[in-house]
């Protein structure tokens, strides 16, 4: 065998290896869950029982599931304007200008910002703002996680939006301006039905990230173990409860805490594999 | 100017609403909302970077770089006397730095020989499941990843938290990163520079290693110092795969401190506050550094 | 040159880019009404510039200074809201530019959406109808009003973005090279149809060709550096023109 065979031949192995990852992390997760699955069957989707005593263990996910969905959801609605205007103001407005490139470096920047600061700088600075004018008593909940959630999933709307944005041709823009279009009625009628599935997508995208994180949500969640009731409730998320409660956790109590990792896989999967569709199809 | 043509003006003036005077202030007040918004998103990197110096740079020492961290005794006698507490992280910059030349030492290797297939192989079906795979990987949330880890190397393999675990947990982070970023750049080779090599009769392994990891160098950087950079901040993985450790540790099977790690540490901590903002400020600096070098890299290349 | 009354009046007009590069310099013209006046000139001349300011759609581009006036009527343009101008003066692209969201339909009448306009049905549906015929492409789509127009050829998607400036109804209509991009016989019936035109509107057309100038055009300018060189009648131009650089250009022997 040659060397170019080889190299072919070491090449190939690579690309199943992450097969073979990818394959086993499912089987993982799923063996791991085993326990609770045997336990609680589907009763797991859709019960907002949480109790680790010892001899009374009863476990359901309905809670954590309606708590990410409601943080990520609540992030995606603020993240929607700041993120709209970022890329707007980079891709249109100021385009290929020194302002365009450093709005865009920042913003590439607070990709970067790890996520326990985040959540530090929620807890110290965010947290006692929302107190002091008087919206929830702890500063806790819902509201506060999903406007440090807005900040954190930007980077991620904004990066595939710009591109989309910028794609969209010189010519039908100024066929639109020669129209007598404002720009504002350039972007509203030429610029976003173009650019729609590319936006689409980036939105998408930035959900399933909020979906996941974990540990600006949990400094500020409140982790209490209740369907949020509305936008100044404490809560709970998947992710969250995976973090806090991992480290005593065993038996039925780690069985479940995998399951609901499982489901948090799931459905951030189905999310990305959402957003990924809208590419392909519409690109 | 002659009649028909004014009777044709007032003629479209009728059929026009004169709306237009609201069309140009719409039009000026929505850039205005842009502006506003804009700056919003980028002071919250001025806002956050902000307090981590001012409420960080105080505790930042020879001691915060060469010793261990205090117990929560020793932090609070400094308190009460009003000194800055005493150590420092030590533990946590080695334990990172080890991590994350570990999970390097997988990852960068494995990540250049994918990329390096699915650039090869572009247009096969199997490639693009490659491809799509990747992007489901990377779109895995860390926790989950630290989960799987724990099953696979905590449980299994070291039978306690674990350098190895950590680094296993961060390398499946970078892999994807670094997967595309590999592909990617080898697709901005001309493939005219290919074609001159293979024409030369130049062997198809000289090519990849003699041709286009050089010439794609730069690019190949830039995408693992921006995997690195990612990786680097992550806490919630690291707490189900190595724990942290109070002591420097160099024995792979066993835990290790690392810098996120520390920061969780002190947050639960209500004695070490103090500490918390000169960690995170070394942490944020070391995380933009990598991210701006990468930046300034990927601007420099010249293909 | 004819004794036609002119509509548009072109007034000492520069244009420059980063404040010291004369795209335009200092041009004055008077533009006849209901006549083809067609802008010739090599590469870089200042011609499709000087096109772009009659509807300052040259304000688009970064860095542009104005001097000088054009007036439309007695109405100095740069006075005027672009929003106003624009619906009196409308343009046609080098490279046919329907907006690809859009139906055939919606196409033609999307300057009154872009505009805000609502028009009632059987108006728009006259609208429609009126700008297809007009341009001679009503038969060919009829039965696909409500398709997005991306199976027409070239030259139907030209013709159907100058039936879309056509159904606002503008007193110019400007065009920068619209055949530049087409074969030879979509281009013999735009060329068709812009005669038609005329009768209408007033047409200013920026060409490359100067065989379509001699063919179509009333009148011609000749611009070189920038410079409007010579402005006549185009049998004049072409038979007997002033200027030695004139000459040069549409003997061929440079441009």
């Amino acid at each position: 065998m040659n060397s170019d065979k080889i190299l072919k031949n070491i090449l190939f192995i690579a690309s199943l290896l992450i097969l073979l990852i990818s394959g086993a992390m499912v089987f993982s997760l799923v063996r791991g869950s085993m326990t609770s699955i045997h336990e609680f069957g589907w009763k797991f989707l859709f019960s907002s029982e949480w109790n680790p005593t010892k001899g009374e263990e009863e476990y359901g996910a309905l809670l954590f599931i309606a708590g990410t969905l409601f943080t990520s959801v609540l992030a995606l609605v603020i993240a929607l304007p700041l993120a709209f205007s970022t890329s707007l103001f980079v891709a249109e407005y100021f385009r290929n200008t020194r302002m365009a490139s450093i709005v865009s470096t920042l913003v590439d920047l607070l990709a970067g910002i790890p996520s326990i600061i985040y959540g530090l700088w929620g807890f110290y600075i965010l947290r006692p703002f929302i107190v002091s004018i008087g919206l929830t008593p702890q500063g806790y909940g819902i509201f506060t996680s999903g406007l440090i959630l807005a900040i954190m999933i930007v980077p991620y709307a904004t990066s595939l939006s710009n591109t989309t944005i910028m794609m969209v041709s010189n010519e039908l823009k100024e066929a639109a301006y020669s129209l007598g279009a404002t720009r504002l009625e350039v972007i509203w009628n030429v610029i976003l039905p173009n650019a729609r599935s590319g936006i689409t997508a980036s939105y998408v995208l930035a959900f399933g990230r909020a979906l996941g994180e974990t540990l600006a949500v949990t400094m500020l969640i409140g982790n209490a173990n209740i369907i949020p009731t509305g936008l100044f409730s404490t809560g709970n998320t998947m992710a969250s409860v995976i973090a806090n409660q991992f480290g005593e956790a065993s038996g039925l109590q780690l069985s479940a805490l995998i399951e609901i990792g499982l489901l948090l896989f799931v459905i951030t999967t189905i999310i990305n594999a959402v957003g990924k569709f809208i590419i392909k199809r519409f690109a | 100017m002659d009649k028909t043509n004014i009777l044709l003006d007032k003629k479209r003036t009728e059929i026009i609403p004169d709306s237009f005077i609201g069309r140009n202030a719409r039009n000026r007040l929505f850039l205005g909302v842009v502006i506003f918004f804009s700056v919003l998103t980028i002071s919250m990197v001025f806002l956050i970077i902000g307090t981590m110096l001012f409420k960080g740079y105080h505790q930042i020492n020879w001691a915060f770089f060469s010793q261990t961290p205090p117990n929560t005794f020793e932090a609070m006698m400094a308190k009460s006397s009003g000194n800055i507490i005493p150590g420092g992280i030590v533990n946590g910059i080695l334990g990172s730095l080890y991590l994350v030349v570990i999970a390097s030492l997988i990852a960068i290797p494995l990540g250049l020989l994918i990329g390096i297939y699915l650039y090869e192989n572009s247009s096969k079906k199997y490639a693009g499941v490659i491809r799509d795979i990747t992007d489901i990987l990377q779109g895995v949330p860390s926790i989950v990843i630290g989960l799987i880890v724990y099953l696979w190397v905590v449980v299994n393999v070291t039978k306690g938290y674990s350098v190895l675990a950590g680094s296993v947990a961060l390398a499946l982070m970078m892999l994807p990163l670094i997967i595309r970023s590999t592909e990617e750049s080898l697709k901005m080779i001309p493939d005219t520079l290919k074609e001159a090599a293979i024409a030369l009769g130049t062997p198809y392994y000289k090519v990849i290693l003699r041709v286009l990891i050089p010439t794609s160098f730069t690019g190949l950087m830039t995408g693992i110092l921006l995997a690195i950079s990612r990786i680097l901040g992550e806490t919630a993985p690291l707490m189900l795969t190595t724990l942290g450790n109070p002591a420097i540790n160099w024995n792979i099977t066993k835990p290790v401190g690392a810098v996120p790690l520390l920061i969780w540490q002190f947050y639960n901590d209500p004695n070490m506050v103090d500490l918390i903002w000169s960690s995170s400020l070394f942490l944020m600096g070391f995380v933009l550094i990598l991210n701006l070098l990468s930046k300034w890299i990927g601007a420099r290349r010249r293909i | 040159m004819n004794t036609d009354p002119s509509i548009l009046s072109i007034e000492n007009l520069s244009i420059a880019y980063d404040k010291d590069k004369l795209a335009v310099k200092n041009v004055s013209a008077t533009i006849k009404k209901n006549a083809i006046t067609a802008i010739m000139g090599p590469s870089g001349c200042g011609k499709t510039t000087l096109l772009r300011a009659i509807n300052r759609m040259h304000e688009l581009y970064p860095n542009i200074s104005t001097e000088g006036k054009i007036k439309l009527y007695d109405e100095n343009i740069y006075d005027m809201s672009t929003i106003k101008l624009r619906r009196k003066v409308g343009m046609v692209f080098q490279r046919p530019n329907p907006f690809p969201t859009l139906s055939i339909y919606e196409n033609v009448i999307a300057g009154y959406k872009l505009n805000g306009i609502n028009l009632k049905r059987s108006e728009r549906d006259e609208i429609v109808e009126t700008s297809l015929k007009n341009v001679a492409l009503w038969e060919e789509v009829k039965n696909s009003l409500h398709k997005k127009g991306n199976f027409l050829s070239g030259g139907q998607q030209q013709r159907l973005c100058i039936a879309r400036t056509l159904a606002f109804k503008p007193d110019v209509i400007l065009l920068d090279e619209p055949t530049s991009a087409l074969d030879p016989i979509a281009t013999a019936k735009i060329e068709d149809l812009l005669v038609d035109l005329k009768q209408n509107y007033t047409i200013v057309l920026v060409t490359h060709n100067m065989t379509q100038a001699a063919r179509i055009s009333d009148n011609s300018m000749y611009m070189y550096l920038g410079e409007l060189i010579e402005y006549d009648e185009t049998t004049q131009i072409f038979t007997n023109p002033k200027h030695t650089s004139t000459q040069n250009y549409i003997t061929g022997r440079f441009g």
